[in-house]
C-alpha cells in the first residue's frame, strides 16, 4: 500500500529522523495560511502516489504566502500521470549544500532488507542504478541483528567527510531502519537527504510503501489509505476480497488465480484485442464473489464482452456457475458473457449453466476468441 | 523417479482440522500420500477422520511417526511460527501453502530454515506432486499423469492449465512444483532446475514464470550454464501495467525491472524455447523430448 509523503514524514519523525515541519492543504486558502505560519519561503508539493512529481510541475517554490496560494491553486486539481492532486504539502524551504539518496527496500535476490545510499541525490534513483550503478552503495541487513553501527558508519563515509556528519548520518540510517521495521514497510526512502548551509542533515522528502500482507497487525496504518487515489471499483474489489486492476481494453475477464488471470489477459492480446482488467476471484468458491466481480466489471463502460476462465482446483466450478446465474438475476447485464470451466465439479457446473441457456467451453483459447468476436471491433 | 517427494514421503499436516487443512488432508490421503499425523495445538491425542493421529507439536509428531515432511495450512498471522516450528522439529521438507505472510517475517524465516538444513517450498504456493506417488499441497491430482516432464512454476491455476495440456497430449510429469507467488520464497527456480537436472527420469522441464523480480533471468543463465535437460518456458504478464501488483505479492513490475518482455528475451538468449500461449507448450515439449 502506498501512502503520501506527509504521512511518511510523520512516521519518520516519530522514529527520530530530522524532518522539517509540514502542513497539508486542500485549498489555496489553507496553503496561504500554512505559508504565513511558516513565514518566509516555502515549498509546495503535490501529494500523489506517483514518482516524478517535480518533473510534472507538481513541486514549486514560493517566496511568500500570496505566491504559495498561487502555487497551490496551480497544483491542486492538476493531473499527474492520471492521478488528480487533492492535497498539497507545505514546508519551509531550506538552503541545500549537498543532496544524497537514502533508501531501504526488501531485496528479492538476497532475501534481505538492503540499505542503499548514493551521493547522487534528488534525482531518479532508477536512472542512477541503470546508468551509473557504481554510484550506489549498498549493504544487506541481517534482520536478526539489525543495521549494525559499523555498517551504518561505512555507508555514511561514502557520503560525507566530516566525522560529525558521518555519525549523524549513521544514526539517521539506523532510525530509518527502525521505522522501516516498525511499520512493516517494503520500501522507505529519503530522496533527497540534504546537508543545510549550516551543516545539518535533514530528510526533506519521505516515501514509504507498506507491505499489504502485514497490514493485519497495523490497523492504525490501514487508516492512512487514500481511497481517492484509487479507482472506486478497485476499492470495492479489495473490500470484497478480489484482486482487480482496471485496464483500458474492451474484453472483461474473471479468472481464478493470478497467474492464469495474467495469462488470460495476454491471450486476449495475442488474439488481437485488449483486456479491460485483471481480476482474480481467488481460491474460494463463494458465489457472492462472482456476483461482486460481475458488478465491478460491468461498472466499466469500456467493457464490451465478459469472459470467465475458471480452472477448478480448490475453486469448485459449480459454485462459480451458481454465482453467474445469481449475477444474471441480480444485475442488469447488457454485454455478452462467455464461459470456460474445467476441473473440479465441471459436469455439475455445465448442467447449471445449460439450465439457463448459457453455453460453456473447456478451452481457454476458444473462450478468448469468442469474447473478442463479441466486441464491436470483433464483430466488424 | 521424481524430486523432493515420492511414495516413501511421510507427511504431517499443520492445521489439519482447519477449513483448508481438513479438505486437503483428505484429498492428499485419497491420492495416496502417506499422511502420518496432524498438528493442532490443544488437540493432541485426538484423531482426524478416525485414521490420522493429531499432536500438539510438530516435534512430537516427528518423534512418534518419523515424518520427514510437513505441509502448512495455518492462517498468515501464525504461518511464520508454524515454519519455525517445523524446522526446529527436524523435518527435511516444509511446504507452506499459506498466502499473505508478511515479507519481513520471511526475511527471518529463510535463514532460520536454512541453518537447520531444511528445504522450504513456498509460501503462497500450491505445493507439489509426483504423479502416481504422492502429493503435498493443493494441486488437483486427477489432471496429472506420471511421465518424463518436470514442471516448475510461480503460479497455481496457470500450472494446472499447463499440466492439463501436457496430460491431454499424453505427456506425463515426473514432479510438478509450485514455488509460490511471493517476493521472498524458500525454493527458487534454480533449486528446482538443479533437482530436475540430477533426476534421470526427468527428460524435459517446463518453467512457468511471471512478471516481477529477476529469478527467471537468473534461472535462464543457469539453464545454459549447467543443464543438459531441455527447458521450455512461459511467462505470464505481458499485458500487465508497471507498478501494479497483479494478485501475487511478487507479481509487480518495479520501474522498468521485471517485465515479461525482458524475461522472455532472457529465456531465448539462453536457449530456452519460449511458448507464446500455454497451449503452445505441448509442441515445444514434444520437440525437446525428440
Amino acid at each position: 500500500m502506498k501512502i503520501h509523503e506527509y504521512q511518511a514524514r510523520r512516521i519518520f519523525r516519530d522514529h527520530g529522523l530530522p524532518v522539517p515541519p509540514e502542513r497539508v492543504a486542500e485549498t489555496p486558502q489553507e496553503a496561504e495560511a500554512a505559508a504565513r505560519e511558516f513565514g518566509g519561503k516555502v515549498v509546495v508539493k503535490a501529494q500523489v502516489h506517483v514518482g516524478g512529481r517535480g518533473k510534472a510541475g507538481g513541486v514549486k517554490l514560493a517566496q511568500d504566502p500570496a505566491r504559495a496560494r498561487a502555487a497551490a491553486e496551480q497544483i491542486l486539481g492538476m493531473d499527474i500521470k492520471g492521478l488528480e492532486v487533492g492535497k498539497v504539502l507545505l514546508a519551509p524551504a531550506v538552503e541545500i549544500a549537498d543532496e544524497a539518496y537514502l533508501g531501504i527496500i526488501v531485496d528479492r535476490s538476497s532475501q534481505r532488507p538492503v540499505l542503499m545510499v548514493s551521493a547522487a541525490g534528488g534525482v531518479d534513483i532508477e536512472e542512477v542504478a541503470r546508468d551509473t550503478p557504481e554510484k550506489i552503495h549498498k549493504i544487506e541487513i541481517d534482520p536478526r541483528y539489525g543495521l549494525l553501527n559499523h555498517q551504518a558508519m561505512a555507508l555514511a563515509f561514502e557520503l560525507y567527510d566530516d566525522l560529525s556528519q558521518v555519525r549523524a548520518a549513521a544514526r539517521l540510517f539506523q532510525r530509518l531502519y527502525a521505522a522501516f521495521g516498525a511499520v512493516d514497510a517494503s520500501l522507505a526512502e529519503v530522496n533527497p537527504l540534504i546537508v543545510t548551509d549550516a551543516g545539518e542533515l535533514l530528510a526533506i522528502d519521505a516515501k514509504v510503501t507498506l507491505d499489504d500482507n502485514a497490514l493485519f497487525r497495523h490497523p492504525e496504518l490501514e487508516e492512512l489509505r487514500d481511497a481517492d487515489s484509487e479507482e472506486p471499483a478497485e476499492t470495492e474489489a479489495r473490500e470484497k476480497g478480489l484482486s482487480y486492476v482496471k485496464l483500458d481494453g474492451t474484453v472483461g475477464c474473471i479468472v481464478n488465480g493470478a497467474g492464469l488471470a495474467m495469462a488470460t489477459m495476454d491471450l486476449i492480446k495475442y488474439y488481437g484485442a485488449e483486456p479491460a482488467n485483471f481480476l482474480d476471484i481467488g481460491g474460494s468458491s463463494n458465489p457472492e464473489k462472482v456476483v461482486s466481480a460481475m458488478r465491478i466489471i460491468l461498472s466499466d463502460p469500456n467493457v464490451e464482452s465478459i469472459l470467465f476462465n475458471i480452472f477448478g482446483g480448490i475453486t469448485r466450478c459449480d459454485d462459480v456457475a451458481n454465482g453467474i446465474v445469481t449475477a444474471l438475476k441480480q444485475l442488469e447485464v447488457d454485454v455478452p458473457i462467455v464461459i470456460r470451466l474445467t476441473g473440479t465439479n465441471e459436469k455439475e457446473a455445465l448442467e447449471i449453466l445449460e439450465s439457463v441457456g448459457l453455453p460453456a467451453t473447456s478451452s481457454m483459447d476458444e473462450v478468448v476468441q469468442k469474447a473478442i468476436e463479441l466486441t464491436k471491433a470483433g464483430a466488424r | 523417479m521424481s524430486v523432493m517427494i515420492d511414495s516413501s514421503t511421510k507427511l504431517v499436516v499443520q492445521g489439519i482440522t482447519g477449513r483448508d487443512g481438513s479438505f486437503h488432508a483428505r484429498q492428499m490421503i485419497a491420492y495416496g500420500t502417506r499422511v502420518v499425523g496432524g498438528v493442532v495445538p490443544g488437540k493432541g491425542g485426538q484423531t482426524f477422520d478416525d485414521s490420522v493421529p493429531i499432536f500438539d507439536t510438530v516435534a512430537e509428531a516427528v518423534e512418534e511417526t518419523g515424518a520427514g515432511a510437513s505441509v502448512i495450512y495455518v492462517p498468515p498471522a501464525f504461518a511464520a511460527d508454524a515454519i519455525y516450528e517445523a524446522a526446529d522439529a527436524g523435518v527435511n521438507l516444509i511446504v507452506a501453502i499459506t498466502e499473505g505472510i508478511p515479507v519481513l517475517d520471511m526475511t527471518r524465516v529463510i535463514p532460520f530454515v536454512a541453518e537447520r538444513g531444511a528445504r522450504l517450498v513456498g509460501p503462497n504456493c500450491p505445493g507439489l506432486i509426483s504423479p502416481g506417488k504422492s502429493k503435498v499441497g493443493i494441486l488437483p491430482g486427477q489432471i496429472c499423469e506420471p511421465g518424463p516432464v518436470g514442471v516448475v512454476s510461480r503460479s497455481g491455476t496457470l500450472t494446472y492449465e499447463v499440466i492439463h495440456h501436457l496430460t491431454g497430449a499424453g505427456i506425463g510429469q515426473s514432479t510438478c512444483i509450485g514455488i509460490g507467488g511471493d517476493p521472498i520464497i524458500g525454493t527458487s527456480f534454480i533449486d528446482c532446475l538443479t533437482l530436475f537436472e540430477a533426476d534421470a527420469d526427468t527428460r524435459a522441464v517446463v518453467m512457468i514464470g511471471e512478471i516481477g523480480g529477476t529469478d527467471e533471468q537468473e534461472a535462464a543463465a543457469f539453464v545454459e550454464r549447467e543443464m543438459r535437460t531441455p527447458v521450455v518456458g512461459f511467462i505470464a504478464g505481458q499485458t500487465a501495467p508497471p507498478g501494479r501488483r497483479m494478485g501475487h505479492a511478487g507479481a509487480i513490475i518495479s520501474g522498468s525491472e521485471g517485465t515479461a518482455k525482458e524475461k522472455m528475451e532472457a529465456f531465448r538468449e539462453h536457449g530456452i524455447a519460449v511458448a507464446r500461449r500455454p497451449a503452445d507448450i505441448v509442441d515445444l515439449v514434444k520437440e525437446s523430448l525428440g
